[in-house]
């Protein structure tokens, strides 16, 4: 069973859907007892960083999480929820995350020039696997994923980026991993089917 | 050449999907769930719903259809007309859909965009232009399908909004809106240079031709296509195809 947490900030619908059409088993939860009692919990997010990490603390979420993150058990997060698994964040001042993936969140790198990616980066990116993540081979599509957001996270050890993909001339990690904590910066609820197939894989079926 | 997305946008009527030639002389092209399902399986890569009657009757009806299509199409979701509150950004957002375009709210009170853009993120706030030509280089704002003025000269407005933290804007130019004649590429080209966010141009295509025209020119990050699709001029293959020839990276 994967435990969603609820703590305001998340499209849990489209989530919903997605772990729905899997056949996977899910709850929504915002109560800490229960996350911390999941074996798999899906950290969404939308929306600003210091805003979520404190919904975060606002519910007591900060021990369960990282409970389940010493029993060596699985988080998956999405989007800010990706980025809320780093230490900290630049997003509209200096804000603690959770420290599950040593780096920082920082703005993405502007444009150049006219054909550069205008920030904030939206759409689809074709996500290059790194460091013998393959999952991605996997999934018998091109690994286009859908992306919307300003800030990206920089891993304190570059072992932790899985995959990556290259805005305005700068390496930024799509995906970061290490142990059983995974964080996908790109909706995988909103990538068609490969999207659907990264989460089916990522969760073991 | 950068990333482009094929977004389809659905402009809706009660339960019908409809289209007009300038925004007006609405004609059903088809039922919403289907149409969606249908570009979903052809690989767009956006939806953009729009209700076409929503600021003129003060209603939002379309959240039904949102939140039908969002149950098995995974693809991102764009929803806009009569978006006046944060509640209704809020209803939207929870009906499945990632962003919200406004346009009419914002041109009452500007105010509006930095709420909505503080509350829900930059990222979700799409600021939608309705442009009609008034002289060389100078475009008026216009709500309410094109029908009502708002004396706005595009280009400052887009700069205002801006600063006012939305995350895209979507340009539809009233004067080539059906016509599938082609963009108003003056248009597109000046809004592309008043903004550093993402510009989705919208008015115009009617054949694969006129996408590789406003591509080229503008380097814009996203087009939005009606009856191009609607009618059948050309698919989404056929487009995809030919923004791959131009050296766009497009998802399959």
């Amino acid at each position: 069973m994967i435990c969603v947490v609820d703590y305001g900030r998340g499209n849990l619908f489209s989530i919903g859907r997605a772990l729905d059409v899997l056949g996977l088993d899910y709850f929504v939860s915002h109560d800490p007892d229960a996350v911390a009692a999941s074996s798999r919990v899906i950290l969404p997010g939308v929306g600003a960083f210091g805003d979520a990490m404190a919904k975060i603390r606002e519910l007591d979420m900060l021990d369960p999480l990282h409970e389940i993150a010493r029993r060596g058990d699985q988080i998956v997060g999405i989007c800010l929820g990706a980025q809320m698994l780093a230490t900290r964040s630049l997003e509209f001042g200096d804000h603690a995350g959770l420290d599950l993936i040593p780096g920082e969140v920082r703005r993405l790198p502007d444009p150049v020039d006219p054909s550069g990616t205008r920030i904030p980066n939206i759409g689809w990116r074709c996500v290059e696997a790194c460091n013998g993540y393959d999952m991605l081979g996997q999934l018998g599509h091109e690994p286009y994923f859908y992306f919307v957001h300003s800030f990206g996270v920089q891993c304190a050890d570059p072992i932790d980026v899985l995959g990556s993909i290259i805005v305005n001339g700068e390496e930024i990690p799509a995906i970061i991993g290490c142990d059983n904590i995974y964080g996908f910066q790109f909706h995988p609820e909103k990538s068609g089917a490969v999207g659907l197939s990264l989460l089916a894989k990522t969760f073991g079926i | 050449m950068s990333d482009v997305r094929v977004i389809a946008r659905l402009d809706i009527k009660s339960e019908n999907v409809i289209k007009g030639i300038h925004l007006e002389g609405l004609r059903v092209v088809g039922k919403p769930g289907e149409l969606a399902h249908k570009y979903y399986s052809e690989g767009v890569d956006e939806l953009l719903f729009m209700d076409v009657v929503a600021s003129l009757y003060e209603r939002n009806s379309i959240l039904p259809i949102v939140q039908d299509a969002a149950r098995d199409i995974f693809v991102p979701m764009t929803v806009g007309g009569g978006i006046r509150t944060l509640d209704d950004i809020k209803a939207v957002l929870r009906s499945g859909a990632d962003k919200v375009a406004i346009n009419t709210a914002a041109t009452n009170r500007p105010e509006f965009l930095t709420e909505a853009a503080e509350t829900f993120g930059s990222q979700c706030i799409v600021l939608s232009v309705e442009a009609i030509k008034r002289g060389q280089g100078h475009w008026e704002v216009m709500t309410d399908n094109g029908r009502e003025k708002t004396g706005r000269n595009v280009i400052e407005w887009i700069s205002e909004a801006e600063s006012r933290g939305i995350g895209e804007v979507l340009i539809t130019s009233v004067d080539t809106e059906g016509t599938e004649n082609g963009f108003d590429i003056d248009l597109i080209q000046s809004v592309a240079r008043a903004t550093t966010v993402p510009v989705i141009a919208c008015g115009g295509a009617g054949t694969a031709d006129h996408i590789a025209e406003v591509i080229e020119a503008t380097k814009v990050s996203a087009l939005a296509c009606a009856s191009i699709l609607h009618y059948n001029k050309c698919d989404l293959a056929t487009i995809k195809r030919r923004l791959r020839d131009l050296g766009c990276a497009v998802r399959p």
